[in-house]
């Protein structure tokens, strides 16, 4: 076997050129499997990692339609009556909720269009809100129930000069042309859309939105020991007799942890199958690359195979050689693919989290990705080189011989 | 007469009635043609003959390397006729040492690396067939040209290591097919040196030229003529 390897070698040396055209087909193709998986396993590691920050002890409710954008003038609303239903359920610990609207944010003579979330006025029940995102205060303190006119910032706001400069606790902003004073800016999601939030009290929400008694999600934590099926499920049924609605008209959407889970869980394996496919014909490709190759190197080593047969070789030996030599072609394109790829891959996580201060896209390192990539290199280099090495075992020695 | 006796009991190659036809077109092309050729072991025999005659074509049949269109050739009293490619590969590799006119090395290894090649598929462990082909490199006169890549050496020097070639699995028969034919009369004349002096070590040797100068080291030469064996002539 290591004979073998090494005669494949020589013979790849030798025709240098041609081996590093032939590489490169397969070498981009897994620069191009390998950066896809590796950012969308890392994209699938930080959406579980937030779930499980989360617990699975909460569950959400939220107005039908509304899954596109909070705050729409749809006809269909939850509303603090919803709530207070909800609050006296058997089995429901905490209930919280929160409004959002889109703020108009003027600071430092820019204006900019940015969520605006309201907190329950219960200080308990809006840390709760906070909790579950794993927000803590950077920098000033939290809203307190009293605050009249106060707000907390997102991280970008102070540390991301979202408004061309820091801003800093103390500092005065207007949203839709009502001044605030900013009371602290919280910490670091890792995105954009809740790094660029605003949060307010609901009184002062209410006055800048009129938005009277609506709520656009209702958080809620189950009792410990109770089982989260059977809690939402009778929230569920509560809520649909309360709002007069069947089956049929349902209204409202109740989101567990394990129903998102499965959903995003779908999307994700769409979103693998798609990108698997596009690697799947760059890979096709690069094989063909390869195949062409073999076929051309049988040809021009026709002679040398008939010698080769000459001297004692089987067609099992020929075969071997010849197969081993596209293995290696595709096994070196596809550990330099994973190399470039590593680089690629990390060079975009800290790309979009240097400059965009995306935190989401994450460059998973998953051993299986790496050793995957090498095998299916391998395996495309070995099949695709298969059927011109059987030709080559194939030939009679002394047609082999013959041809000059 | 018990000297002839012995002789057949010596017996390493029989051609029975060989022929092997090619169809050209419309046309058969009788290329080797009715042979019988008795070759005892140790025997240093020519085959001459005018090009197209069917010499290279013959040289094949009895070298594994081709099958007879009719006709039985017995190799140390086994019809290689009738065996399948893997066990002729064997053959191949172990009784025969092959010798072209055109070298046939591989370009992309070294004389020393060219010379294990036959061991490599006998599976010959690495020591011992490194060893061996330092041997047989040194008997050719080049144990100073190990590490060459054949197009660093001369036509007959190439030849040389062809020859060390042919000996590494320690054939009994020598098949050389016009080795001197592409070098000039000094070198060829080195190489038909050591052919004789091969067969006076016992090998069996059946060449192929058109030298007859070559011819002459034989012990016989059988002369070739539209396939056909015209007439035979020894020495001895
Ligand atoms: N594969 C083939 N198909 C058709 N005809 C062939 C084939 N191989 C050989 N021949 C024919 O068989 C005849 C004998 O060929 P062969 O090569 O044995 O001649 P030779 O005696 O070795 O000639 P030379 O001295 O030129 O080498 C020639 O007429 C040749 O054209
Ligand atoms: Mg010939």
């Amino acid at each position: 076997m290591h004979d073998y390897l090494r005669l494949a070698y020589r013979s790849l040396k030798e025709r240098k050129i041609r081996s590093l055209l032939t590489i490169l087909g397969i070498f981009l193709a897994i620069i191009t499997i390998f950066v896809l998986l590796s950012l969308s396993l890392g994209l699938k590691d930080f959406v579980d990692d937030q779930f499980e920050m989360l617990g699975g002890d909460k569950f959400f409710i939220q107005p039908k339609g509304s899954a596109t954008g909070f705050g729409g003038e749809g006809a269909v609303e939850l509303t603090l009556d919803d709530y207070e239903v909800v609050k006296k359920i058997q089995g429901v610990d905490k209930v919280t909720y929160f409004v959002l609207g889109n703020g108009k944010i003027e600071f430092n003579e820019k204006t900019r269009y940015y969520f605006v979330l309201g907190l329950p006025e219960d200080e308990k029940e809006a840390q709760l809100v906070f909790e579950a995102s794993g927000i803590e205060i950077e920098d000033g303190r939290w809203l307190k129930g009293s605050d009249n006119n106060k707000i907390l910032m997102g991280y970008n706001y102070g540390y991301r000069k979202l408004m061309g400069k820091k801003i800093k606790p103390g500092d005065n902003i207007e949203i839709n042309g009502v001044e605030f004073e900013v009371a602290g800016i919280v910490s670091e999601v890792g995105n954009p859309g809740d790094d660029q939030q605003v949060y307010i009290n609901l009184n002062d929400f209410r006055e800048l939105f009129n938005s009277g008694d609506r709520v656009d999600m209702l958080w809620i934590e189950i009792k410990e020991g109770e089982d989260m099926a059977e809690v939402s499920g009778r929230v569920k049924k509560k809520l649909m007799s309360f709002r007069d609605v069947d089956e049929k008209t349902i209204d409202f959407s109740i989101l567990t942890p394990d129903e998102i889970m499965e959903t995003f869980g779908n999307i994700f394996n769409i979103l693998i199958a798609f990108l698997l496919g596009i690697g799947a014909i760059s890979m096709i490709v690069g094989g063909i690359g390869i195949a062409n190759t073999m076929y051309t190197s049988v040809l021009e080593r026709k002679k040398e195979i008939g010698t080769m047969k000459a001297v004692g070789a089987r067609n099992e030996d020929i075969l071997t050689i010849f197969v081993i030599e596209s293995g290696i072609l595709g096994l070196v394109g596809g550990g330099a693919g994973v190399i470039v790829g590593i680089g690629i891959a990390k060079g975009i996580e800290y790309g979009a989290k240097v400059v965009f201060g995306v935190d989401m896209l994450r460059a998973s390192m998953n051993p299986w990705i790496i050793i995957g990539s090498l095998a299916f290199a391998f395996v495309v280099g070995v099949l695709s080189g298969f059927l011109p090495s059987y030709q080559a075992s194939k030939l009679k020695p002394v047609d082999a011989l013959r041809y000059e | 007469m018990v000297e002839r006796k012995k002789k057949t009991n010596n017996e390493i190659i029989r051609l029975k009635n060989v022929a092997k036809w090619y169809k050209a077109g419309d046309e058969i092309v009788k290329a080797v043609d009715g042979v019988d050729i008795v070759i005892n072991k140790g025997d240093f025999v020519a085959i001459v003959g005018p090009s197209g005659s069917g010499k290279s074509t013959a040289m094949n049949l009895v070298g594994a390397l081709d099958i007879a269109t009719k006709g039985d050739i017995f190799l140390d009293n086994i019809n290689i006729e009738k065996l399948h490619e893997s066990d002729l590969a064997q053959i191949r590799g172990r009784k025969i040492g092959f010798v072209f006119q055109t070298f046939n090395l591989i370009p992309t290894l070294t004389a020393l690396e060219n010379v294990t090649l036959p061991m490599i598929f006998q599976r010959v462990p690495y020591e011992e067939r490194v060893a061996r082909a330092k041997e047989l490199l040194t008997k050719v006169g080049l144990d100073h040209r190990l590490t060459h890549l054949p197009n660093m050496l001369s036509g007959g020097e190439r030849q040389r290591v062809a020859v060390a070639r042919a000996l590494a699995n320690d054939p009994e028969v020598i098949l050389a097919d016009e080795p001197t034919g592409n070098l000039d009369t000094k070198r060829g004349e080195e190489v038909a040196q050591m052919f004789n002096k091969l067969s006076d070590e016992g090998k069996t040797i059946i060449l192929v030229t058109h030298d007859m100068y070559v011819a002459k080291h034989a012990d016989r030469i059988y002369k070739l003529k539209d396939g056909k064996i015209e007439n035979k002539s020894g020495r001895k």
